[in-house]
């Protein structure tokens, strides 16, 4: 189980919060002029990164608000954490093999 | 290469101490080109290359494992096989995949030990019992085998489940595949990668792919620990990291690879001869031929390549089960591990073209691909070999998420395996 410091509350076990996926990701400015592939890939398609990972968690069974983490998805140590609407810090995001 | 295995060579083994059995496949070299790499060493890729030598006599096969064979979910799994599907597409691939496993050890020539004890999902509520029942008709429409079970039938089936309807998941019901079953996950990749030896696929292991050679959109060979390998085609079956690999060659899927995990108990006599799912409640259950009691449990909701499950996961899921089965109250759980599954947005598979010509990928499978093994190994060769879909995998294309001809198997796939 992950131990998740909520920006708001403090550390608080995984088991309270719910996950949002990753972070990041915009939705179209314009749904009309957006192509069929470009809206797939808002809808469905992830980074899914073996390495550092920008993700959205709320703390569903505390303050109930949403914020951001970087974590790495083989240690799953916990990096950085930051608000909704900040620019992710400066990590390698690449894959690891 | 090795002699068949019957009663004949194991009784002249056996006399001779068990001393002399050869080798079940050789680990050559590398060449320096093939028609065909298959990346990944699980079941799938292990079926891909034995079907494309017997059916499609591409022989010039390689197959790279990073690791050793089945050393991924292949072997990590819970090895519940079925086929009652909800959509046609699912349902037809899936029976496919049923047909095969009929027949596997024979063809094979190796023991898998496929087991049809049947499978039988529990209805914990009004609402499960209605998805069951759709289910459950689509699938006799279909032509596959469903039975719905009262819960009087499922005690007369399950003794020791305690039906009282008293307790925390009162079961009104059930959905039962006879036909479903278990079997051996390390003798399904043995057995294929013998198999496929047999008939001059070069097995690789201990060596990860590291990268790909794309020229004008066109795929070259790959990168590996053992040096460039030249391919005419490649396919990709890597299960969980099946994102890492299309990142490689530079496009994207919509796949995520979380953790998901299973437990074994200590050891005990026959009490469980059946399969018992529930989606419900997270858990499935069934009892291993050594008499350990097999646990499939939920999946962590994260992005993790950690091959490593969370507590609370196990603990949620032994809850229910000791609920269901009050008498596995005092069993002690001798290993917990974890495996990455590679899950879609429609808990369908992607089987087929990538945006690199030459490059075939499989991948998808999320928690339920075991069962799909021989299937999926069967289309997939023909799909590299045509340079096209069959029929059966044409539904489940990677363009389906542009097109919105979705799969969504939630329902039949969901928890459950
Ligand atoms: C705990 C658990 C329980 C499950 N229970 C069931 C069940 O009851 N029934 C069911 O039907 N399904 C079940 N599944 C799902 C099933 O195990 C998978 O869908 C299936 O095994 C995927 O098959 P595969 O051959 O593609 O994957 P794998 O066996 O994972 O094979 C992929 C291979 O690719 C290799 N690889 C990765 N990267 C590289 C690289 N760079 N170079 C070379 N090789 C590489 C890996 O080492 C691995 O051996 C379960 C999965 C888990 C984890
Ligand atoms: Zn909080």
């Amino acid at each position: 189980m992950l131990l998740i410091p909520c920006p708001y509350c403090g550390e608080r076990a995984e088991s309270e919060f719910s996950y949002g996926g990753e972070a990041h990701i915009a939705r179209p400015a314009d749904p009309e002029k957006t192509s069929d592939a470009d809206w797939a890939d808002y809808l469905y398609t992830r980074t899914n990164t073996k390495g550092v990972y920008f993700e959205r968690w709320m703390h569903a069974h505390g303050c109930r608000r949403w914020f951001n983490i970087a974590r790495h998805t083989v240690s799953y140590d916990i990096l950085a954490v930051y608000e909704t609407g900040a620019p992710p810090p400066k990590f390698d995001t690449k894959s690891e093999v | 290469m090795s002699a068949r295995y019957s009663i004949f060579s194991l009784i002249r083994n056996a006399l001779a101490y068990h001393e002399d059995w050869p080798a079940a496949w050789r680990s050559p070299e590398p060449k320096p080109a093939y028609d065909v790499v298959i990346v990944g060493g699980g079941g799938h890729g292990l079926a891909t290359a034995y079907y494309l030598a017997k059916e499609l006599g591409v022989r010039n096969v390689a197959l790279i494992e990073r690791g050793w064979l089945g050393g991924g979910n292949t072997g990590r799994n819970t090895t519940i096989v079925r086929s009652n599907y909800l959509w046609d597409e699912s349902a037809a691939l899936y029976e496919h995949s049923m047909k095969l496993w009929e027949g596997l050890s024979q063809d094979l020539n190796y023991n898998v030990m496929f087991s049809q004890r049947g499978v039988l999902s529990l209805a914990h509520n009004q609402h499960d019992l209605r998805a069951q029942s759709r289910q459950s008709n689509a699938n006799r429409l279909g032509g596959i085998d469903s039975e719905l079970l009262t819960p009087a039938q499922i005690k007369a089936f399950v003794p020791i489940m305690d039906l009282r309807a008293g307790g925390r998941y009162p079961v009104l019901g059930g959905a039962l595949q006879r036909r479903g079953g278990t079997a051996r996950h390390d003798a399904v990749a043995w057995g294929y990668a013998r198999a496929a030896d047999a008939l001059g696929v070069d097995i690789i292991q201990e060596s990860p792919v590291t990268g790909f050679r794309i020229d004008n959109g066109r795929v070259q060979g790959v990168e590996t620990a053992k040096g460039f390998i030249q391919a005419d085609k490649v396919g990709i079956v890597v299960a969980g990291h099946s994102g890492v690999m299309a990142d490689l060659a530079g496009f994207r899927l919509p796949v995520t690879s979380q953790p998901l995990q299973a437990l074994v108990s200590e050891p005990i006599k026959p009490v469980l001869d059946t399969v018992i799912m529930s989606g419900a409640v997270h858990a499935y259950i069934s009892q291993s031929d050594k008499g350990e009691l097999v646990i499939g449990a939920g999946a962590d909701r994260y992005v993790g390549y950690g091959q490593r499950g969370s507590m609370q996961v196990s603990e949620d899921t032994l809850g229910a089960i000791c609920e269901l089965f009050p008498s596995f109250r005092r069993l002690r759980m001798m290993r917990q591990w974890g495996g990455i599954v590679d899950i879609c947005p429609d808990a369908s598979p992607i089987i087929g073209k990538t945006p690199v010509e030459g490059m075939f990928i499989n991948c998808g499978w999320g928690t339920g691909g075991f069962k799909a093994t021989p299937g999926s190994g069967w289309v997939f060769a023909q799909t590299i070999a045509h340079d096209r879909p069959h029929d059966l995998n044409a539904a489940f294309s990677l363009d389906r998420f542009r097109t919105g001809y979705i799969i969504d198997e939630h329902g039949a796939a969901g928890v459950a395996h």
